[in-house]
């Protein structure tokens, strides 16, 4: 496979957190993977085993203690905190479990919001945040706050704030964790929706072992190292699901 | 186009605890407040006083004699100090019609009026039951010129009047209605006897002129003392000060001359021509314009250390923003982790912050300035002038409680900027 294929490169990969005393605490012991363009991923493992914590240095949010990530072909160790945010504004689509919604700000600014700090015109931003709210079935709660907002529109929401600048890759942090089986499988159905259709790379987080059989590679995380890898079978589960 | 999302942000935030926000504001709108309330009044003060002494006349030069100023005594004009050395002020000091004339002589291009008056005192004119009472000066042909009186009946003075020195007079017709029950034609050539501190003075009425009941002393009452005119000569005679000379005149330049230069001029002719070889007295002359600028400065001096003080509670009121700047970005830390997620830089999260600081600055200065308005009119009104609002005062306000924003916002701002992304998001 070619090198510009890989989306995202994580070697030897240390995080470390300093627990107030000057013994650290090693969440992450060298972690080693990749995931190449267009890839559906997904990291499962206990609680507590560092699954946001990788998913936070994947995202740019927070630096390795140590070890090489490369994301899109930038070198992460290497840039800026200003460089940074143009990173997380233009290559990726954050989705979090608690939807993080700025309140009192509608569903279509919400949307908008990474297109304003990319400098995006205020026409066509509102343009584009229609459509991604179109695509993500709510064209009729646009103008609604987030507070009169389900769960369930909530995170549609985060998902089309998440597309608003087409970003290379969308980490989704257990997006459906708050949510029931039906919303969630909702919201799964868009994950795909924008894999198959779009051909979106998307790594997601989840505790869910049905989930994650969704996802073309199953990355398993165990006490901060990569215990093995599986293939999933979308295909089969589609099927089950049609029927 | 940052700004004005980040401005509309800000009025949203507001708007969402109109509470919170008008509590913040308190100290701004307080500060604001006051300081344009005192400005309002400075301001009327001085409009006030302005054009007062404009009426009185910017072109008018006082010629007075005064006291000489020497190196070991400071000495301002009419106060003595050490007065056991220096001789009491005499006849023979004074300006003389000699020095005029010769004054006029040579600058009488510079000079529309020469004021002579002479005050005779306050007096009250009596008949039977009924009185008045009168104020009596004399004024020469010049003065009575430059007076303008409206005469309602009668005439004016006229050459004879001044030459003779003749027992003339022009009342008001308040004096009219007080003693001839407002028949002015009665009034005309009847004489009147005034009781002047037990000397009697007796006037023939030639002339009524109209009362103006300047706006300032308000009283209308039956009591009110009018100004009784009568000839300059006449008083001098009555005073028997006619050889006298002047212990001060007052001359109107004609509208070129620069009044305060030609000051200069005029001291420097009488000092040098007459004044050199008098030890103790010497020739001030003051001119109306200078006046105005002293009492103008003096008044804004006033002001502006009033405003200053006031000023201080604009520095308790920023603080009071920074405090709740600081607790809203606490609460919102979350919200600036999601935001830095999705691709805010440090500068835009500096920007929101120091903008809303400055919306709500703002806002507590426009309703400062209006509390401001409100109170200084109302104040001016109560203390008797004309209330005008100082533009200067309101654009310094605006810009003021702009630079309030910035400065106070600018530590909670830049503390939210600051945040690392990763621990705004997790921060519960
Ligand atoms: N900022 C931090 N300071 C100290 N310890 C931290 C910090 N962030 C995470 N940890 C620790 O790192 C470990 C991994 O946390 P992480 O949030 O990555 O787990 P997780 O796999 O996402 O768990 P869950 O499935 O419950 O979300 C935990 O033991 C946590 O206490
Ligand atoms: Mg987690």
């Amino acid at each position: 496979m070619a090198k510009n294929d890989i989306m995202l490169d994580l070697h030897d990969i240390h995080k470390s957190f300093f627990i107030g005393t000057p013994n650290e605490f090693e969440v992450l012991h060298g972690v080693n993977f990749s995931v190449h363009e267009g890839e559906f991923v997904s990291i499962v493992g206990q609680s507590g085993s560092g699954k946001s914590t990788l998913m936070n240095i994947i995202g740019a949010l927070d630096r390795p203690t140590s070890g090489e990530y490369t994301l899109d072909g930038v070198d992460i160790e290497k840039a800026k905190d200003h460089e940074l945010s143009i990173l997380r504004n233009k290559k990726i689509g954050f989705v979090f479990q608690t939807y993080n919604l700025i309140a009192r700000t509608n569903a279509i600014k919400n949307v908008e919001l990474p297109m304003m700090y990319a400098g995006v015109p205020r026409g066509e931003r509102t343009e584009r945040a229609k459509l991604l709210l179109e695509q993500v079935g709510m064209t009729h709660r646009m103008m609604h706050n987030p507070d009169e907002l389900s769960g369930g529109q909530k995170q549609r929401v985060a998902i089309a704030r998440a597309m608003a600048n087409d970003p290379a890759i969308i980490l989704a942090d257990e997006p459906t964790g708050a949510l029931d089986s039906a919303t969630g499988r909702l919201i799964m159905d868009i994950f795909h929706k924008l894999h198959e259709e779009q051909g979106k790379t998307i790594v997601l987080i989840t505790h869910s072992p049905e989930l994650s059989q969704e996802t073309e590679r199953i990355i398993t995380l165990r006490d901060g190292d990569i215990k093995g890898e599986s293939v999933g079978n979308w295909a089969k589960i589609k099927e089950e699901l049609a029927c | 186009m940052l700004i004005t999302e980040n401005i509309l942000l800000a009025l949203a935030g507001l708007k969402s605890n109109i509470m919170r926000s008008l509590l913040t504001m308190l100290g701004i709108i307080i500060g604001i407040a006051s300081v344009i309330a005192i400005m309002t009044v400075g301001n009327s003060i001085t409009v006030m006083v302005n054009t007062q002494m404009q009426e009185m006349g910017a072109n008018n030069l006082t010629v007075g004699v005064s006291a000489k100023s020497t190196s070991e005594e400071s000495t301002t004009s009419g106060l003595h100090f050490g007065a056991g050395n220096r001789r009491e002020m005499d006849t023979e000091d004074y300006l003389t019609d000699e020095m005029l004339d010769s004054f006029l002589q040579e600058y009488g291009d510079n000079i529309k009026y020469t004021l002579l008056s002479s005050s005779v005192g306050s007096g009250t004119a009596m008949d039977g039951d009924l009185y008045a009472y009168v104020n009596i000066t004399g004024y020469n042909e010049d003065y009575m010129d430059y007076t303008d009186l409206t005469l309602l009946a009668g005439r004016s003075f006229i050459e004879k009047d001044y030459e003779n020195a003749q027992k003339v007079c022009i009342v008001s017709d308040y004096f009219v209605n007080n003693m001839f029950d407002g028949d002015t034609s009665a009034a005309l050539g009847s004489s009147i006897e005034v009781n002047v501190s037990g000397k009697y003075y007796t006037y023939y009425i030639v002339g009524v002129y109209e009362y103006e009941n300047d706006s300032y002393s308000s009283s209308s009452t039956e009591d009110t003392t009018t100004d009784l005119y009568i000839p300059y000569d006449t008083a001098r005679a009555q005073l028997h000060t006619e050889n006298d000379g002047y212990e001060s005149i007052t001359l109107v330049t004609t509208i070129d001359t620069d009044s305060e230069a030609f000051a200069d001029t005029v001291e420097n002719y009488f000092n040098v021509k007459y004044y050199s070889n008098n030890e103790d007295y010497e020739v001030t002359v003051t001119s109306m314009a200078s006046m105005i600028e002293s009492m103008t400065t003096m008044i804004s001096t006033i002001e502006l250390a009033l405003a200053i003080i006031a000023g201080i509670s604009l520095v308790v009121g920023g603080i009071g923003v920074m405090n709740i700047m600081l607790v809203s970005i606490t609460e919102r830390t979350k919200e600036i982790g999601t935001r830095k997620a999705l691709g805010a830089t440090n500068g835009s999260i500096r920007l929101q912050f120091i903008t809303e600081s400055v919306v709500i600055c703002i806002m507590g200065g426009f309703i400062g300035i209006i509390l401001g308005i409100v109170l200084g009119a109302v104040a001016a009104t109560y203390m008797g002038y004309s209330a005008s609002v100082s533009v200067v005062a309101i654009v310094v306000a605006v810009a003021f409680s702009m630079g309030i924003g910035v400065f106070f916002g600018y530590y909670p701002a830049n503390k939210a900027a600051k945040l690392n992304p990763i621990d705004a998001l997790r921060y519960e």
